[in-house]
């Protein structure tokens, strides 16, 4: 059994604070991380291999410090690392992105090709299903629960907004994982010492298929209109009271907002 | 020169860190209260590794380094010094030893079950009446055939009857002093082999310390460790590489309070602004600062040396002289900033106040930490 593992680097945004007079984000010092709905898949790909003894294969497209979640990636249980990375990708949007993603996608070989759900950084949920799309796979969005028949069936369990749905799929196919359906195990100890000897495979443009009309800035139609910070919400009200009474305070507002 | 940590290393701390914050720091107050062993943490850390960091991948270690290890030891006693010394006295007291002067045998049959974590280790040299004249062993081993004959006893073990392994001293030719002490390597469930009180201490109470009792013990020749006469040199290093961990353990302590002090000053307000905003505040915290760095520096050099296969016997006296020192004044003022607040269990200062007392004693006491370092000046 093959997986590929698509992971993307993200600054930590619970690590990020907001320039109060200018409503931008300060990046500054800010830790960079592998994206939650991303280590989330790469967990499942490591239960799989765990179960079945698959071979997991990662990929990564981003600039020359996204070498470090792939590094992660190896003292976590990876098999092999993929460094996508040129210049002609540079300014990509969500749809320049997939294409490029795609492009080095159709030089491998899967059974099942994981992505996470969407990156903290931007929150699209597009760069999965584009890329399935790109390949023609079936795809299921949202996954909460995988289960593999050990042949080439897959039972997968999806979430919806008001419940979830249970679908077979054959693969290959392309999954898209919620952070919080698998717990990321910790990297071990001998996986750190080795991540750093171990080789990182850096394909560019060349190493891939696809037109290069459809990359970088000029491959992207997205246009960012205005970016803006949401309003902070009102600071509520802070009650130090015991169990008892502060049971009858919820349910005394609850009915007051009409919810029960 | 480089101060940076390589990449490698970085790695290393970023998920010993995370694993310190999620694993151990939320059961540190109730092992403490509970004075209970954290078995459960052992099984978590053994899993990934953390058991066997120094030890060669050959015997099922993961290949790191001592400075590794110093971080690891460092990183979890910030959230739980308890869990930081199990670790400690089990690497640096138990599995360095069989590494550094066992033969080939002993370490394929110990090594990989205790890098692995599937083992706890431990160590045996004080007695009642050696301690710091750990000279002074009363415990005997006596030939006897293909075995050697061990009667005595040994106090304040760590790890005690969750340890699987033991490195004990024993006196073979009192005539000899020194040079008549002998290390075995004794194995749990060994005939004559039990344990005695289990001491109730003021700090580290998560740590199992107990005596352990020798009576007409028999082992077989083949678990005497490096050679007869030797124990004395196998146990002066043996602590030479415990003090790093002792050392790495106090800094931790120290960080821990430092994290939990800069917090809680920037919260709390009294005469209308936080405590941070004091200068008076901000002067100490600059001194207690500047300490855990130096701390660190020194605890990181000795770890280095040694993984330089230099000298570092003196870089560990101090490494464990200063940061068990600073431990205490650190955790002292931090209650102090915390107030009535910190005096009591609801705050984890006072519990790293108790602690750290334990880095000025054990592994040497502080006052051995400067006959170490003078006698390496004056030589």
């Amino acid at each position: 059994m093959k997986i590929v593992v698509c992971i993307k680097q993200v600054p930590d945004t619970t690590e990020i604070k907001i320039n109060p007079t200018t409503g931008t984000l300060i990046r500054d010092g800010v830790p960079s991380i592998i994206n939650p709905d991303d280590k989330a898949g790469l967990e499942l790909a490591l239960t799989l291999k765990d179960q079945f003894n698959a071979h997991i294969t990662v990929i990564t497209m981003g600039p020359a410090q996204a070498d470090a979640v792939l590094r992660e990636a190896f003292a976590m249980g990876v098999d092999r690392a993929i460094h996508l990375t040129d210049r002609k990708f540079a300014g990509a949007d969500t749809l320049a992105t997939s294409h490029a993603l795609a492009g080095a996608l159709r030089k491998l070989e899967f059974d099942l090709l994981v992505t996470g759900r969407q990156a903290i950084d931007g929150d699209t949920a597009q760069v999965g299903p584009q890329i399935a799309e790109h390949l023609d796979l079936p795809q299921v969005s949202y996954l909460e629960h995988l289960e593999y028949d050990g042949n080439k069936t897959f039972t997968i369990k999806r979430a919806t907004e008001d419940g979830y749905e249970m679908l077979e799929v054959d693969g290959p196919c392309v999954v898209t994982v919620l952070s919080g359906a698998y717990k990321p195990r910790y990297m071990n100890v001998r996986g750190i010492v080795e991540a750093y000897s171990r080789e990182v495979e850096m394909w560019g443009f060349e190493q891939i298929e696809v037109d290069e009309k459809r990359l970088g800035l000029k491959g992207s139609p997205t246009r960012v209109h205005k970016a803006f910070s949401r309003g902070v919400k009102a600071a509520g009200e802070l009650y130090e009271v015991d169990t008892n009474e502060a049971v009858g305070i919820i349910m005394s507002k609850l009915k007051e907002k009409f919810i029960i | 020169m480089d101060f940076s940590l390589t990449k490698q290393q970085q790695l290393f701390l970023q998920m010993i860190r995370e694993f310190a914050e999620k694993e151990v720091k939320p059961l540190a107050a109730e092992i403490d209260e509970q004075e209970r062993f954290p078995m459960e943490t052992v099984e978590k850390m053994a899993k990934i590794g953390i058991m066997g960091i120094p030890v060669p991948t050959q015997y099922g270690g993961a290949g790191g380094s001592n400075l590794m290890y110093s971080i690891a030891v460092e990183e979890l006693s910030a959230a739980c010094a308890t869990t930081g010394v199990v670790v400690s006295a089990h690497t640096s007291l138990c599995v360095a030893p069989i590494l550094e002067h066992g033969t080939e045998e002993q370490k394929q049959k110990y090594l990989p079950k205790l890098a692995t974590g599937e083992w706890i280790g431990a160590f045996g040299l004080t007695e009642p009446n050696a301690g710091t004249d750990a000279s002074a062993q009363q415990t005997t081993a006596v030939l006897d055939g293909d075995n050697y004959i061990i009667n005595g006893s040994k106090i304040f073990i760590t790890n005690a009857e969750y340890a699987h392994v033991y490195i004990v001293f024993a006196m073979t030719d009192k005539s000899q002093g020194v040079k008549g002490i002998t290390a075995f390597i004794i194995e749990k469930g060994t005939p004559g082999f039990t344990f005695g009180k289990k001491e109730k201490k003021l700090g580290i109470r998560g740590s199992a310390t107990s005596e352990l009792i020798f009576e007409n013990c028999v082992i077989p020749k083949e678990n005497l460790l490096g050679k007869v006469g030797g124990g004395f040199g196998i146990a002066m290093k043996t602590l030479d590489g415990g003090r790093v961990g002792i050392a790495a353990q106090a800094l931790g302590i120290a960080q821990g309070a430092m994290n939990e002090t800069v917090k809680y000053i920037k919260e709390r307000k009294q005469f209308g602004k936080p405590l941070s905003a004091f200068q008076n505040t901000q002067f100490q915290l600059a001194d207690l600062q500047t300490r855990v760095v130096a701390a660190r520096l020194l605890v990181r050099q000795a770890a280095y040396k040694k993984d330089q296969g230099v000298n570092y016997s003196a870089d560990a006296a101090m490494a464990k002289l200063y940061a068990a020192e600073t431990a205490m004044e650190v955790t002292n003022k931090a209650i102090q900033f915390h107030g009535g607040y910190g005096y009591t269990r609801e705050y984890p200062v006072e519990r790293m106040l108790r602690d750290a007392k334990i880095t000025e004693i054990y592994e040497g006491t502080s006052e051995v930490q400067r006959m170490v370092i003078s006698a390496a000046l004056l030589k």
